[in-house]
């Protein structure tokens, strides 16, 4: 393992005090060890809180700021945070006016935030959930622990905190998020495993003609080993799998993310975002908004993910909305 | 059971935890997400620094505090899970001395707590596939006229057998279920972390 660290235990912490020197906009709490926005807690505003292992910046601390996040609590690498860290906060955002959680759907996720909500619940403090399972790789059956939230948490908590900067409450606030929810769909495919510091090894072993399809934001295997194929077939089948899932009519407007795991030149993004582009065009959807690059990531994974939203008026006017954070920044 | 054997079986799971933490971890990196060992070590380690010096009244005091302090410092799913476990554990035991058969109703409670938060059963290919048969061998050894030691070596060897069974399983439950039928030919390493823990106990109850 080659990485720029300098021991395993100490990456996140560091890594934290790294975003505190070169944000000074933000609060950063090394002891509860969490992201604030400086104005926090504000006054009558829904305050919003993600959260989540690290490892998949700038998921979520990068998206801390003007009209989008006012909290992050990051965890250790791949492990979601603590019900402590949720609560401290969840306790520095509440302005009165109540919090969303943005919570992607994984076993440990869920449980932390449940009962980091249940202790602000005794503290007098309502908590609203927004749990975000968009990756259609897996299926949502008593078979498996349900859909992983992947790429479109970004979108959730772009669009939800718009919402919220503009003065909404609790209960619509997180009810556009699970609409954006409900109308986006993922798939990723990867070219290599990660290595994540304490195991210092990658995770699987892929020989150089194969992929792994249908994988998550964690290093582990996919639903499947195929022999890689050219990106334009990579596309047409992640397309395929998005479309099935969540189908979109013809005249239907589309955020769409190409969103590299980490290890994925831009290059090459771009170059799938034109496939994807092609190929949402001759499903006659129209590709209204979109991001290139590296969000959701996953250590240094070579592998993109393609998530596309099915966004309505309201949706693509909170898109547009203001956002100045240290991972997304327009209209200021 | 008493106090200090209380405090020494949460030590020697510790030790086992830190012993093995590597191997944990190598086992998660082939279904899951790497990290098992590590999340376990840190969260053991400051359960040690948390009943240093801890003024314990009864043996289900050692326990909630092992439990609240996992939930505190583990994160993913071990924490609140193993942690609730040993919450539940330890609120089924307010007394200073208890009967093996006491235990025997905390540890239920403890897999209740753990299946409740969960929602896994046997066969899921989880905690509870180790967990579950120990408890059933700890009642067998007790009917059979055991003491405390027999009744926890019986669990441990049934948390052995059930840690091994689970390579033969599909995940339902938790990380390794993304991978579907790829799940099948790997130890689950959360009944790993449970064998450790019965082991533990029969080796500080022998």
């Amino acid at each position: 393992m080659k990485k720029f660290i300098n021991a395993p235990e100490d990456v996140v912490r560091e890594a934290l005090a790294g975003v505190a020197a070169a944000h000074p906009d933000l609060r950063v709490d090394l002891t509860n060890q969490i992201v604030v926005r400086a104005d926090a807690p504000r006054t009558g505003k829904v305050g919003l809180v993600s959260g989540g292992g690290s490892g998949h910046e700038p998921l979520h601390g990068g998206f801390v700021g003007l009209g989008m996040l006012d909290a992050a609590c990051p965890g250790e690498i791949f492990t979601s945070p603590v019900p402590d860290q949720i609560l401290a906060a969840t306790q520095a955002v509440n302005g009165g006016a109540g919090v969303v959680h943005i919570v992607k759907n994984y076993t440990g996720d869920v449980m932390n935030f449940q009962m980091a909500a249940e202790l602000a619940d005794d503290e007098g403090i309502p908590v609203e959930t927004v749990l975000v399972d968009d990756d259609v790789a897996v299926e949502d059956s008593t078979w498996t622990a349900g859909r992983r939230g992947t790429g479109a948490t970004l979108i959730v908590e772009k669009i939800a905190g718009a919402l919220a900067e503009a003065g909404a409450p609790v209960a619509d606030v997180a009810d556009i998020g699970r609409r954006v929810n409900a109308a986006s769909a993922s798939f990723a495919v990867a070219l290599t495993a990660c290595t994540t510091p304490a195991a210092g090894k990658p995770g699987f072993d892929l020989p150089d003609d194969e992929m792994e399809v249908g994988v998550g934001i964690h290093g582990e295997p996919g639903r499947r080993r195929e022999k890689i194929q050219p990106a334009a077939a990579i596309v047409t089948g992640a397309l395929d799998s998005i479309l099935t899932a969540k189908p979109l009519a013809r005249g239907d407007r589309a955020i769409v993310i190409v969103n590299g795991l980490g290890g994925t030149p831009l290059l090459e993004l771009y170059l799938l975002f034109g496939a994807v582009a092609t190929g949402l065009k001759d499903a006659g959807v129209a590709v209204a908004r979109n991001l290139v690059g590296n969000y959701v990531t996953s250590l240094d994974m070579a592998g993109m993910s393609i998530t596309v939203c099915r966004a309505d008026d309201d949706m693509l006017r909170l898109w547009d909305a203001p956002v100045r954070t240290p991972g997304l920044r327009w209209g200021v | 059971m008493d106090i200090p054997l209380a405090r020494a079986w949460v030590a020697a799971v510790a030790a086992a935890v830190a012993e093995h933490a590597d191997y944990l971890t190598q086992l998660d990196s082939a279904i899951g997400d790497a990290d098992h060992g590590v999340n376990l070590h840190r969260g053991f380690t400051a359960v040690v620094a948390a009943l240093d010096g801890y003024e314990a009244a009864t043996v289900g005091d050692v326990f909630v505090r092992t439990g609240s302090t996992l939930v505190s410092r583990v994160g993913g799913a071990a924490g609140p899970l193993y942690g609730t476990a040993f919450r539940a554990i330890g609120k089924a035991l307010p007394e200073s001395t208890v009967e093996p058969e006491a235990l025997s109703v905390a540890l239920k409670a403890g897999l209740a707590g753990l299946q409740k938060l969960g929602a896994a059963v046997p066969g899921d290919k989880t905690i509870v596939d180790a967990y579950a048969p120990a408890v059933a061998a700890y009642d067998g050894a007790l009917a059979d006229g055991g003491d405390l030691a027999a009744a926890a070596s019986a669990a441990a060897l049934a948390a052995e057998e059930g840690m091994k069974a689970t390579t033969a399983m599909q995940a339902r439950k938790g990380r390794a279920s993304y991978l579907g039928p790829r799940s099948v030919g790997h130890q689950d390493p959360g009944a790993t972390s449970t064998w450790l823990i019965f082991r533990s106990l029969a080796e500080v109850s022998g």
